[in-house]
């Protein structure tokens, strides 16, 4: 698994390199301007980050984290998703800033390489905020969405929620 | 809403922490979690830059044009209203491009705008189906490549960051596949 995925990177990087060199695209110029949006999100993201960090972790501190993963354990079993995971599946939908860094925390607290770490991943990468995109969408256009659409978006969000921990289970 | 949550989980530690006698823990807790995000911000903005740069640069060099038009014919079957090599189905194409390559911040205006022209095809009142189908595979994650994910689990010490892309891949096509479905469905039932 490990290998496969090590191709992976370096070989689209690498085609990705020659077909801008080809093509007589500055290569390096873009990278860089690129490279200065992606220090522009981090740095947009840290006062939220850090926010939610600092909550969390007084949450963590105070012991209502075990005593909330308590509560929610057998439920979380029941689809398979370790308790840890459960407030970032809900929070997904809501708040993709919010869910980053409760990602964050549990990739740190779990290890990113531990079978909670993967599943939180797996809910990371996808499942989109879906409410705040249905709220950014319609809002633009001045119009309501319809119950179909939420609807939609919620099944979307409870099947990537049920197949998380299968996959993983599946997978390593 | 981030609001109300946020005092809430302040409040609660609070009580919960005078309830467990567990206030120097909690004391400390405060600045050592600003102190984390500050740090996290630092080890993933190196992964981060790398990956926004090389897909900049990827745009450039035609990945992005390339994408669109092997999306192209999904979207006409997907959007069957929309005027074929119109203005809204460029920037359908556009968006689900740019949200393929995890470039999220270029996508949502493309979505803005792809919503306003898919407003205009339909008379400018009213939802159509395609305007309905559109954010629906927008609220389902496409990224081909969950940049910020990636550099995440970097930060955090992973040995392959990146190994749990299949999982991922499968996760999101079936969470589409259910989403559009319970969506057809229900265009079915209302028209």
């Amino acid at each position: 698994m490990g290998d496969w995925a090590s191709f992976l990177v370096p070989v689209f990087l690498g085609l990705l390199v020659l077909a801008a060199v080809c093509r007589h695209v500055p290569v390096f110029e873009l990278f860089s301007e690129g490279a200065k949006e992606g220090l522009h999100a981090c740095v947009s993201l840290l006062p939220v980050l850090t926010g939610l960090l600092l909550a969390i972790s007084m949450l963590q501190a105070s012991g209502a984290l075990e005593l909330a993963a308590s509560w929610v354990q057998p439920f979380a079993s029941l689809v398979g998703l370790p308790a840890e995971t459960v407030p970032l599946a809900l929070l997904k939908p809501v708040s993709g800033s919010g869910s980053t860094a409760l990602l964050a925390q549990l990739l740190e607290s779990e290890g990113p390489d531990s079978f909670s770490g993967r599943v939180a991943s797996v809910l990371a990468g996808s499942t989109e905020t879906a409410f705040y995109c249905i709220a950014v969408y319609f809002g633009a256009v001045r119009e309501k969405g319809n119950a179909g659409i939420l609807l939609a978006a919620l099944a979307g969000h409870l099947v990537s929620c049920l197949c998380a921990g299968l996959v993983i289970r599946l997978f390593f | 809403m981030l609001n109300v949550v946020w005092a809430g989980m302040i409040l609660i530690s609070l009580i919960c922490a005078l309830a467990t006698g567990k206030m120097s823990a909690l004391s400390e807790a405060v600045f050592s979690g600003a102190q984390n995000a500050v740090e996290l911000s630092l080890a993933m903005a190196g992964a981060m830059m790398a990956w926004t740069g090389f897909l900049k640069a990827a745009e450039a060099a035609g990945a992005t044009s390339l994408l669109a038009s092997i999306l192209r014919p999904g979207v006409r079957r997907l959007l069957p209203g929309c005027r074929p090599g119109g203005k809204a189905e460029q920037a359908v194409c556009m968006n689900l491009t740019a949200n393929l390559l995890g470039l999220g911040n270029a996508a949502t205006p493309m979505g803005i705008e792809a919503m306003h022209a898919l407003s205009e095809e339909h008379g400018g009142r009213g939802v159509s189906r395609g305007m309905a189908r559109f954010v629906v595979l927008n609220t389902a994650s496409l990224q081909l490549l969950p940049t910020t994910l990636g550099a995440l689990r970097a930060a955090a010490g992973s040995a392959h960051p990146f190994d749990i892309l299949p999982a991922i891949w499968i996760t999101s096509a079936l969470s589409l596949a259910a989403a559009l479905t319970v969506l057809f469905v229900w265009e079915r039932f209302h028209g």
